[in-house]
């Protein structure tokens, strides 16, 4: 690891400005920052972390949303009694993340900002069709996720909070890559207001709307119906894990497991 | 760099001047000389290193020290009485054959304890899966989800 500053700051605005300031980089959890910089993959001169800045902490309802802020951990979202009635397969995605450890740290601001592509989070961001709201502005899910460990945030500027729509239904399915638990593929299904969101991780270089599968389901919303369609391999992920071909043949099983769990 | 840090370690309070990369497990084990904290592969994966920072379960190896200033840590040095009587959880894993070379033995008895806060009446399943960060080399797992249900039955009583 190189040698770097730590600052911490009163109020999320200051943290911004110091960040802006020194080119540095926000800490929430570290469970990817860390490991980055212990790799010297990530370098950043100042950390200014954003452990203790209450305006970014907490679950609340709020109408027909359910609003998360960006430094809760994944931990906090498994658990707590909002999520699990409003949003139950938001807490279940949060509770399959990594292990108990990395939940106790990792938080929702940093797995969007880090948008790894095979991160849970932003399949559930994309899926819900959720809006990340910034010290700046608020994002669509459907312009935030960029490609690979890249979104639309601008330099300085901090996720505060999510706001997740309630969905009529939905179920996150991750076929979990054995040794790191991340998704190897992960398919968000949801049933929403604006009609049938499927979303897809850990396939791409980024998380990805499968429209093939959001047409066929929005016609007939059932596992067959999903089983039966067929995604091209095209520009999918091909690692030791598993080639482009294996990951798209997933997709639609995964798919076709989530609307079986909501039957 | 050296930065100021304060916190709380086994019940004592610690004050010291860390470099800003200091690793909290490399703080327990260096500055600290708790050595029961172990590294087995400082990657976040195994799980060796597992201590409680405000009673959740954490990798010291993927965090900064810095993290945790004005925290409240317990390590398994923290554990035993001042008499050496072994806390339930370790008399558990030494009653039940818990462990074999014991190296991983240390996070899972943290482990073990933040999982028994949430849930005290853990079922098999609720084990396994709440100790998927903890990896043991040696014992099999059989013996360790039996010490962590005769743990928690003794903490219960
Ligand atoms: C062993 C292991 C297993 C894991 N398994 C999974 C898994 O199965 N699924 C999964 O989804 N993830 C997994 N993760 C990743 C984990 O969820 C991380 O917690 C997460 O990716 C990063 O969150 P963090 O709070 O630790 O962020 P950090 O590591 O602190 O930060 C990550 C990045 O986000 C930036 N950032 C942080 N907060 C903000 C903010 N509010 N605004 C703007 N930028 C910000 C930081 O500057 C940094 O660039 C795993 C990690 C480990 C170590
Ligand atoms: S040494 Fe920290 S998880 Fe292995
Ligand atoms: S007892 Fe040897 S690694 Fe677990």
């Amino acid at each position: 690891m190189y040698s770097f500053d730590i600052r911490k700051a009163d109020s999320v605005a200051a943290a911004a400005a110091l960040i802006a300031q020194t080119g540095g980089r926000a800490l929430a959890g570290g469970q990817s920052l860390i490991a980055a910089m212990k790799l010297r993959l990530a370098q950043p001169g100042t950390l200014v972390d954003l452990a203790g800045l209450t305006e970014l902490q907490g679950i609340r309802r709020d109408g027909n949303a359910l609003v998360i802020g960006a430094m809760t951990r994944h931990a906090e979202v498994a658990a707590a009694a909002d999520v699990k009635a409003a949003i139950p397969a938001l807490a279940a995605l949060a509770e399959g993340i990594g292990d108990r450890q990395v939940r106790n740290m990792g938080t929702l601001g940093g797995s969007l900002a880090n948008n790894d592509p095979a991160a849970c989070y932003p399949a559930g961001v994309l899926g819900l069709g959720a809006t990340v709201h910034t010290n700046r502005r608020t994002i669509a899910a459907d312009d935030f996720f960029k490609g690979l460990y890249e979104t639309a945030l601008g330099d300085g500027e901090l996720i505060t909070q999510v706001s997740f729509p309630v969905p009529t239904k939905a179920a996150y399915v991750k076929f979990a890559q054995p040794a790191s638990r991340f998704a190897l593929v992960g398919v968000f299904v949801a049933q929403t207001g604006g009609g049938v969101r499927v979303a897809v991780t850990g396939a791409g270089p980024s998380v990805f709307r499968a429209k093939a599968l959001e047409d066929a389901l929005a016609r007939t919303f059932t596992a067959d119906a999903a089983k039966a369609v067929r995604i091209p391999a095209t520009g999918l992920n091909s690692d030791l894990h598993g080639s482009a071909e294996y990951r798209a043949h997933l997709i639609p099983v995964l798919a076709a497991r989530a609307v079986a769990a909501l039957a | 760099m050296s930065i100021p840090l304060s916190l709380s370690v086994n019940g004592k309070a610690v004050t010291a001047d860390v470099d800003e990369r200091t690793l909290l497990v490399e703080f327990l084990r260096h500055d600290l000389a708790l050595t029961g904290t172990h590294v087995g592969c400082d990657t976040a994966q195994c799980g060796a290193c597992t201590v409680l920072v405000d009673g959740r379960a954490i990798k010291s190896c993927n965090v900064l020290a810095a993290q945790v200033a004005g925290a409240k840590i317990t390590t398994i040095e923290g554990l035993a009485g001042a008499d050496g009587t072994l806390h339930p959880m370790q008399a558990a894993f030494k009653e039940c054959h818990g462990l074999q070379c014991g190296f991983c033995t240390p996070g899972m008895v943290l482990g073990a304890l933040d999982l028994v806060a949430h849930h005290p009446h853990a079922d098999e399943r609720t084990i396994r899966e709440a100790l998927e960060g903890n990896f043991c080399r040696c014992t099999g797992y059989q013996n360790i989800v039996k010490a962590v249900q005769t743990g928690a039955a003794a903490m219960a009583k």
